[in-house]
């Protein structure tokens, strides 16, 4: 099977102003398949924007990136010029940001935002894009297109700004989009639409799309295969409907019973709900062995010294704890 | 309507009736007429219950908690805490009745001077009220920081340097400086993580019924807002729309408005079932 | 549009303003031409009578004030004692040749500062910004005169630049081309002194309004829709950080013809500045005051256009003005 993207042992540090350096992504492997949606479902702190601006080459000055591949058409962008990363950003892979209140530049029309981008990769003289651009926001803005591209970005709801963000995203057509979290300041309605939007995109453009979001929810019925980070490592990967309903990582399990359950009755007695110890060494992650451990309900020995690998559940399902080692 | 305190026959701690809030033309940026907010909204909390107000953006939610929280003058309409009126206050009178009611926003990162330690940000409040001594105010900043779930040497620390969880915790210690009746929570859980919004509110049951905490707790994640909630008010355009202990909410709605609402929220797990266990 | 209203009615009540104040004070002010006159014996006692009515300097200072405002609107200045002709031609052409330095100065010095600029903010605490920071700080440690002064030495020493003055004596006589190469020369001194006492500031304006645009995420946004950077320099992050410039701008406009003065006293050019201060030091009343209004009128102008500019390239201020 081929893969559209394939990402290899990834590792990314920030240097902090003293020199410290703080791993972000530790070994991080996955791929994407053609017209797959993968879930990435993480929280503050796991990795996961890092994941999607390493993929493109936006790590900030202060980064490192240690070591690891990420191959896209049997080039690896991690050693792309500038330019050949300049040409694939927004066309070939396109990143939607999170935050559309701050992502969009605030004295542009949002139309010509997206023009701007079908110029920079050459995409017809002005007649063209000026038609590509209008075709664009009639995908995502039905009848009120036109009043939609001449808006500028504090005219627009949460909403509205999040379409042009997506708007952005797939003007040229790419073959790759990593949505960060384009749904966290959006209320249910609205989060619900724009799910929407990407399943149509999905359908219509035959979309491969990495979602990344920390609403394990937000992917139920979206995502193809659904990929656990925490602290920068993978920690289980498989087909959603699997990790989302039968997850076997301990952090994973303690995730899903953290959230407030909707159908389940509610009583005035059952007020707590079960959380995840908090980490004792939160600055100070360590050298080897499991990163969840000091959390985990279930911890071993080993898990203090060595690195959990990963155990194959089925085929497409695996996980990094040794709690399933020896199976 | 919440029937909790009703049972016991006691008056309820917060009362709102028929509250209206209309923005006139000229605060708003291209709109057209005078908006109403809050198009005549009441309920009562009972002391040391939940209710849930839960709504899209714009259904009036956040003009509710600022109206409440004493930020804003209704237009018309009448808030009584404890039996009196506080719409018609003086400006001095409703100082005494904003310790009693204290807000937590969304945001906790703009809550808070980034530069200032965890101890300064919470010994303001009772510094701006000027009655205790030095020694007392920090004495009290460290038993709620314990009580909060953060220790007190994270006392020097700076705001910034606290993550998105701390901070709400410190925002809720700083609220309870002031030792107040009434916690408005304007979606303050929304911006965290899930397992850490799960800290949170248990964090928030367990002042309930140590304090005897009253919330009114402002959401649109309606599965939270049934967790924690005694009762739910579903609000849009300014009105509440519907009312009612949650697993009626949940299982019987009347509304549109709260249908569509229950439809729309993201549901874990394939076709209702709770996620299973290894 | 009625923020723009607004902000001309602002402008126009300014105006009044100082000239009121203009007048009042140079009134009020100790001395007065005639006085200089008495002394001088050749001009009989009656003729400086009959020039004071003609000046009206016997009337009260309201009815004055007025009757000069209504001339002013007519286009009539005033007339001048000390030249004997009226104030409005003498300003206008000193006030031309004032502009001739400062219009082109302030291009030239907006020209260097902005690529400058950018490209130092783009480099943050690399080598070129630390070199351009230096620079500037060097250039703005040396006082105007000194710097005049010293670019007059260089003219001397050089012998390739005038020693001052706007044209040759010679210069009516030269070819069209000629002409050209002369104002050239006895321009490119006073420019030059114009151009180095301002740029060091504006380039550190323009260095710090887009360095804190840089670190903006819709700019990390843009560039991973694959903007190319001088697009994203020019078209994204100058323009976001536009907003300080264009009100530094539109003070430059406003100094235009006052802020060349000392240079224009050093350096013999012909200007408003040293014309001015003749006619204070003469108490040549109606030149003084023509000539603070003129330069008032331009420090409102120019505040009055970076209100326009704002509104034009800031959709935000629109929005918020329209209500």
């Amino acid at each position: 099977m081929g893969s559209i993207l394939e990402i290899r042992d990834l590792r990314v540090a920030y240097r902090s102003r003293n020199g410290d350096l703080s791993r972000a992504l530790d070994g991080v492997s996955f791929f994407l398949g053609p017209g797959e949606v993968l879930g990435v479902l993480g929280e503050s702190g796991s990795g996961k924007s890092t994941l999607a601006l390493s993929l493109l080459g936006l790590l900030p000055r202060d980064s490192v990136v240690a070591s690891g591949a990420v191959l896209f058409q049997g080039r690896d962008l991690l050693k792309a010029e500038p330019r050949e990363l300049q040409a694939i950003r927004g066309k070939n892979i396109s990143l939607i940001f999170q935050e559309p209140s701050v992502a969009l530049h605030p004295t542009m029309r949002v139309g010509r935002q997206v023009r701007q981008i079908l110029d920079a990769h050459g995409m017809g003289d002005r007649d063209e894009l000026v038609r590509r651009t209008r075709e664009v926001f009639e995908t995502l803005f039905a009848g009120e297109a036109e009043r939609i591209a001449r808006s500028y970005p504090h005219q627009l709801s949460g909403g509205q700004r999040q379409r042009v963000l997506i708007a952005q995203a797939i003007a040229c057509r790419p073959s790759v989009v990593i949505a960060d979290e384009p749904t966290a300041s959006l209320d249910p309605t609205t989060q619900k639409e724009i799910l929407d939007v990407f399943r149509g995109l999905r359908k219509n453009l035959g979309l491969t799309m990495i979602f990344i979001t920390h609403n394990p929810a937000l992917l139920s019925g979206f995502a193809d295969r659904v990929l656990v980070f925490y602290a920068g490592r993978v920690a289980e990967l498989g087909p959603a409907k699997r990790v989302l309903t039968s997850p076997k990582h301990p952090y994973t399990q303690a995730l899903f019973r953290s959230i407030p359950p909707l159908d389940e009755p509610h009583d005035a007695g059952e007020r707590s709900l079960p959380t995840i110890p908090p980490d004792p060494n939160r600055s100070f992650p360590p050298r080897s062995g499991c990163p969840f451990e000091p959390r985990c309900p279930e911890r071993m020995e080993i898990c203090k010294s060595r690195d959990p690998g990963f155990v194959s559940l089925s085929e497409s399902h695996m996980v990094s704890c040794f709690r399933y080692e020896n199976q | 309507m919440n029937t909790a305190g009703r049972d016991k026959g006691m008056q309820p701690l917060l009362e709102v009736g028929n509250l209206v809030k209309t923005y006139s033309r000229r605060r708003l940026a291209g709109s057209g007429e005078g908006v109403r907010a809050l198009d005549g909204v009441s309920f009562s909390i009972f002391r040391g219950t939940t209710l849930a107000i839960v709504g899209e953006s714009g259904s009036g939610k956040s003009t509710l908690a600022s109206c409440l929280a004493c930020l804003e003058k209704p237009t018309s309409g009448a808030i009584r805490f404890e039996d009196k009126d506080i719409v018609t206050l003086s400006e001095e009178d409703l100082r005494a009745i904003r310790r009693q009611m204290q807000l937590i926003f969304q945001d906790p990162a703009s809550s808070f001077n980034p530069r200032w330690g965890v101890g300064e940000i919470l010994i303001e409040p009772l510094a701006l009220q000027g009655n205790l001594g030095r020694d007392e105010m920090r004495t009290r900043a460290h038993a709620l920081l314990e009580q909060v779930g953060l220790s007190s040497s994270m006392e020097a620390k700076l705001a910034s340097e606290l993550s998105g969880g701390q901070r709400q915790r410190l925002a809720i210690a700083r609220a309870l400086m002031l030792e107040p009746k009434v916690l408005i929570l304007d979606e303050a859980l929304s911006a965290l993580d899930c397992s850490v919004q799960a800290q949170i509110a248990n964090l928030l049951v367990d002042l309930q019924s140590s304090c005897g905490m009253t919330y009114l707790f402002i959401t649109h994640d309606l599965a939270m807002a049934a967790h924690l909630a005694d009762e739910i008010a579903v609000m849009s355009k300014g009105r509440i729309v519907e009312h009612g202990a949650p697993n009626k909410i949940l299982n019987q709605p009347q509304s549109v408005i709260t249908r569509e609402l229950l439809a729309a929220v993201p549901r874990l797990g394939f076709a209702g079932t709770r996620v299973a266990e290894s | 549009m009625p923020y723009l209203l607004r902000r001309f009615g602002h402008a126009i009540f300014l105006l009044i303003g100082v000239s009121v104040l203009a007048f009042v004070f140079t009134v009020l002010a100790p001395g007065n031409y005639f006085d200089e006159m008495r002394l001088n014996p050749q001009i009989a006692p009656e003729s400086i009578v009959a020039l004071k009515t003609q000046y009206e300097v016997d009337r009260p200072l309201p009815v004055r004030y007025l009757h000069w405002v209504g001339s002013v609107l007519r286009g009539d200045m005033g007339f001048s004692f000390a030249y004997n002709s009226p104030v409005a031609p003498l300003l206008f052409i000193r006030a031309r040749n004032t502009l001739l330095l400062t219009i082109t100065a302030m291009l030239l010095a907006w020209g260097i500062a902005l690529p400058l600029g950018i490209w130092s903010a783009e480099h943050q605490g690399g080598v070129p910004d630390r070199l351009v920071s230096s620079g500037t700080a060097a250039l703005m440690v040396i006082p105007d005169l000194a710097l005049s002064l010293g670019l007059l030495v260089v003219a001397v020493k050089s012998g390739w630049f005038p020693m001052g003055g706007m044209v040759s004596l010679q210069f009516e006589s030269l070819s069209f081309l000629g002409k050209i190469r002369d104002l050239f020369l006895h321009m490119a001194l006073p420019i030059a002194a114009l151009v180095i006492s301002v740029l060091p500031l504006l380039v550190r304006h323009v260095r710090a309004a887009i360095a804190e645009v840089l670190d903006a995420p819709f700019l990390l946004a843009a560039q991973g829709h694959g903007i190319p950077r001088r697009t994203l320099l020019y078209g994204y992050a100058l323009p976001a950080a536009a907003n300080p410039l264009i009100s530094l701008f539109g003070f430059s406009v406003g100094t235009l013809l006052s802020g060349s003065l000392l240079v224009e006293v050093v350096m013999s050019w012909p200007g408003l500045g040293p014309f001015l201060l003749e006619a204070i030091l003469a108490r040549d009343l109606y030149v003084v005051i023509g000539g603070v209004l003129l330069s008032t009128l331009f420090l409102v102008g120019g505040n009055f256009l970076a209100d326009l500019l704002l509104y034009w390239a800031d959709p935000r201020i629109r929005t918020e003005a329209g209500t």
